[in-house]
C-alpha cells in the first residue's frame, strides 16, 4: 500500500514536471515572447534593455529555472491586463467558477441518478425509452448553442431569469457567493443547468447501466425472494453497490466540469476563470495564460491522485494487483 | 481507469469489441445495419448533411463569401422576408445581409472538413502508435501508453486551449489542436485490439514465415483491428465537428471569411438579446443533425461490428 502510494506520488510529481516542461517549451519556443511581451514601437536600444530585464537573453536551460523557481513560490509575474500578480488574477475568480461547478454537479446528481435509476428498473416502459432518448441528446446537443437557447427562451422570451452576470453576491469565508442572494441563484440557474447539461445524461446513462448489471445477480434475487419491499431492495442493495462506480466518475468529471466552463462563464458572462482564460488567450496576456495552464494541470494530476487512492482503498483488486 | 468507467455507460463501448475477430459478411451486416429505425433515420441524415456539403455552390441561393453578392439593405431579415431585389431569404439574414441559408450550406463544408480531416489524421497517428506499442512490447510500448494516460487525465477542451494557448488561433491550429487531443483515444482502443490479436495463431503463423514487422502490421493485424477503430472515429468525426464549433464560438477559431457554424452561431450571439433569433437558431439546428446523425450512425455500428451481438 505505502509503496503503491509513494510509485504513485512519484508518477505525479512526474508528469507536473513534464507539463512545465511542455508549457514552458511551447510558450517560449514556438511563441516567441519578445513578439508578445514588447511594445513594437520601441526602438532597439530600448527593446535590448526590455528584453534584458525580462530576462529574455539568458540562455534557455536558465530561463525554465526561474520559471520553475517562480513557480514554486506561486510568482508568474504581472498580467500585462491588470497589471497584478497573474495568481491574484485567477484564484480571485476561482470562487466563482467553484460556486458554478458545484451547483451544475449537484443538479447533474439530483436529475441524473433518479432517473437513470428509474430507466434501469423499468426499461420497456416508453417514458424510460424516452429518458434514454433524451439523454443521448444531452450528449449530441453543442453545449455551447444549447446555452444560447436557454438565454433565447428564458431571458427574452419569457423574462423569466437573467442571461448576464453572477448578479447579487453575499460574503461568506471573505468571498463573495451568489447562491446566498435571490437575484444571485437567480442569475446562477441558467449558466448551471447549461453546464450540468452532459454530466447529467452521463451520470443518467451510468447509473442506469449499474442497475441493469447489479438487478441481475443473486444477491438481488435473494432479497425479492426473502419478501422485501421494493423500495428496500432498490434504496438499500441496488443503490449501495451502484454508488462505487457513480462516486468515481463524479470525482473524475468535477473536474472536466471546472473545463467546461470555460464555454458556459463565456456565453454567461460569469466572472469566472473560464472567461478569463479566453478573455486572457485573446488579449496574449501570456502570465495569466501560463499560470491558468499550471493551476489545471496541478489541479487534474492531484484530482487524478486521490481517485486512484481511492480506487484502492476501495477495491481489492487493485491493492492486489498493486504488489504483484 | 477512464475506459473502465466509459464501458459501463455504454455510449463509449469500442474497447468491448477486442474480443474476437469481426464479422466477415458484409452483406448481411449492411441490411443488419440498416434494420434499425434510428440508425436508418441517421443514414439519411448524414448522407443529405454531405450531400449539401458537397454541392453548396449549386444548391444554394448565395454565394456568402462573395462580398458582392450582399447587400447591406438586407441585413437581419426575419426568416422567409424578400430581399430589395426580391429573392426569398428562407432563414433570413445576418448583420452583414448574408442568407442564412446559403452560410449554413458553405458553414458545413468548413465543420465537416475540419470534422473529417482531424479525425482521419487522429486516427492514422493514433492506430500507428497503438498498433506499434503492441507489437513491439517493452519500452516503446510502456511509453506510448504513459503519454496515453497522461493525455486522456486531461479534458478535451483543456488540451485544445493549451495547444491554441501556444499556437495561436486559426483554423489550422484548431485541426492541429483536436488531432493533438483526440490521437490518444484510437491509440488505447488500438492497443486493446491488437494485444489480444497478437496472441493468435495467424500472427505466430506469419511470424513463423519470417514476414517482416511491418508487413504483419499492415497486412495481419491492423485488419483485424479495424472494427472498433472504425467505430471511434465515426463518434470522433462529431466529436471534432462539435470541439471545432465551441472554439470557433469562442473566437479561437474559423476566420470571419469563411466561417464555419460554430462561427455562424457566434456572429447570432450579439444579436440574440433583441430577439434576432434566426441568425444562431437554424446554424445550430444544423450543426445538432449533422452531429445526431453522425452519432446515430456510429452507435448502430457498433452494434453491428461487435461480434458479441451478432447472431
Amino acid at each position: 500500500m505505502v509503496t503503491s502510494l509513494i510509485r504513485r506520488m512519484i508518477q505525479a510529481a512526474f508528469v507536473i514536471f513534464a507539463m512545465t516542461l511542455i508549457v514552458f517549451i511551447g510558450i517560449n519556443v514556438i511563441g516567441n515572447p519578445v513578439d508578445i511581451l514588447i511594445n513594437p514601437d520601441l526602438n532597439q536600444a530600448e527593446r535590448a534593455l526590455v528584453i534584458k530585464h525580462l530576462g529574455l537573453d539568458q540562455p534557455l536551460w536558465s530561463q525554465y529555472l526561474s520559471f520553475i523557481k517562480g513557480l514554486m513560490q506561486g510568482d508568474f509575474g504581472d498580467s500585462f491586463v491588470y497589471k497584478r500578480p497573474a495568481l491574484e488574477v485567477i484564484l480571485e475568480r476561482l470562487p466563482a467558477t467553484l460556486e458554478l461547478a458545484l451547483c451544475a454537479m449537484v443538479i447533474a446528481i439530483v436529475v441524473g441518478l433518479p432517473l437513470g435509476l428509474y430507466a434501469g428498473l423499468y426499461p420497456e416502459r416508453i417514458s424510460s425509452r424516452l429518458i434514454m432518448t433524451g439523454s443521448i441528446l444531452g450528449f449530441s446537443l453543442p453545449t455551447f448553442w444549447v446555452g444560447l437557447m436557454f438565454i433565447l427562451l428564458f431571458a427574452v422570451q419569457l423574462g423569466w431569469l437573467p442571461s448576464n452576470g453572477r448578479g447579487e453576491t453575499a460574503m461568506l469565508f471573505g468571498t463573495p457567493w451568489s447562491f446566498l442572494t435571490s437575484d444571485g441563484i437567480s442569475h446562477l440557474l441558467l449558466p448551471a443547468l447549461n453546464l450540468a447539461l452532459f454530466k447529467t445524461s452521463l451520470i443518467l446513462r451510468l447509473t442506469r447501466a449499474g442497475v441493469q448489471e447489479v438487478i441481475m445477480q443473486d444477491f438481488v434475487k435473494f432479497a425479492r425472494a426473502k419478501g422485501l419491499s421494493q423500495s428496500r431492495i432498490i434504496l438499500v442493495h441496488i443503490l449501495k453497490n451502484l454508488m462505487i462506480p457513480v462516486v468515481t466518475i463524479i470525482g473524475l468529471e468535477f473536474g472536466s466540469l471546472i473545463a467546461f466552463s470555460v464555454v458556459t462563464e463565456s456565453i454567461y458572462g460569469w466572472p469566472g476563470m473560464g472567461k478569463l482564460i479566453i478573455d486572457s488567450i485573446n488579449l496574449l496576456d501570456r502570465p495569466v495564460i501560463v499560470a491558468y495552464l499550471m493551476m489545471m494541470v496541478i489541479l487534474f494530476v492531484t484530482l487524478n491522485f486521490i481517485i486512484d487512492i481511492c480506487y484502492t482503498l476501495l477495491d481489492p483488486r487493485v491493492r492486489l494487483e498493486g504488489k504483484g | 481507469m477512464d475506459a473502465k468507467l466509459a464501458d459501463t455507460t455504454g455510449v463509449d463501448n469500442p474497447a468491448s469489441l477486442a474480443d474476437a475477430p469481426p464479422p466477415r459478411k458484409i452483406g448481411p451486416a449492411i441490411i443488419r445495419f440498416l434494420s434499425s429505425p434510428t440508425a436508418l433515420i441517421g443514414t439519411i441524415g448524414l448522407s443529405a448533411v454531405i450531400f449539401v456539403a458537397i454541392f453548396a455552390p449549386l444548391l444554394s441561393p448565395q454565394n456568402p463569401y462573395d462580398l458582392m453578392q450582399l447587400d447591406i439593405l438586407d441585413s437581419r431579415l426575419a426568416p422567409g422576408s424578400e430581399s430589395f431585389a426580391g429573392v426569398p431569404y428562407y432563414l433570413g439574414t445576418d448583420g452583414q445581409g448574408r442568407d442564412i441559408l446559403s452560410g449554413i450550406m458553405y458553414g458545413l463544408r468548413t465543420s465537416l472538413i475540419v470534422g473529417i480531416a482531424s479525425a482521419l489524421v487522429a486516427a492514422v497517428i493514433g492506430t500507428t502508435a497503438g498498433l506499434l506499442a503492441a507489437y513491439s512490447g517493452g519500452r516503446i510500448e510502456t511509453l506510448t501508453m504513459r503519454l496515453v494516460d497522461l493525455q486522456l487525465s486531461f479534458p478535451t477542451i483543456l488540451m485544445a486551449l493549451m495547444i491554441l494557448a501556444i499556437l495561436g488561433n486559426g483554423v489550422t491550429n484548431v485541426v492541429i489542436a483536436i488531432i493533438i487531443a483526440e490521437w490518444a483515444t484510437y491509440a488505447r482502443t488500438a492497443r486493446g485490439t491488437a494485444l489480444v490479436e497478437r496472441e493468435k495463431e495467424f500472427i505466430e503463423a506469419a511470424r513463423c514465415l519470417r514476414i517482416p514487422g511491418y508487413r504483419i502490421l499492415l497486412r495481419h493485424l491492423l485488419p483485424n483491428c479495424l472494427a472498433p477503430i472504425i467505430v471511434i472515429a465515426t463518434m470522433q468525426v462529431a466529436r471534432a465537428i462539435g470541439l471545432e464549433a465551441t472554439l470557433s464560438f469562442l473566437g479561437l477559431g474559423a476566420s470571419v471569411t469563411q466561417p464555419s457554424l460554430g462561427m455562424l452561431i457566434s456572429n447570432g450571439y450579439q444579436y440574440l438579446l433583441s430577439g434576432l433569433y434566426w441568425i444562431s437558431f437554424f446554424p445550430g439546428i444544423a450543426l445538432l443533425i449533422t452531429i445526431v446523425s453522425i452519432n446515430l450512425v456510429g452507435d448502430r455500428l457498433r452494434d453491428v461490428l461487435n461480434p458479441r451481438n451478432a447472431r
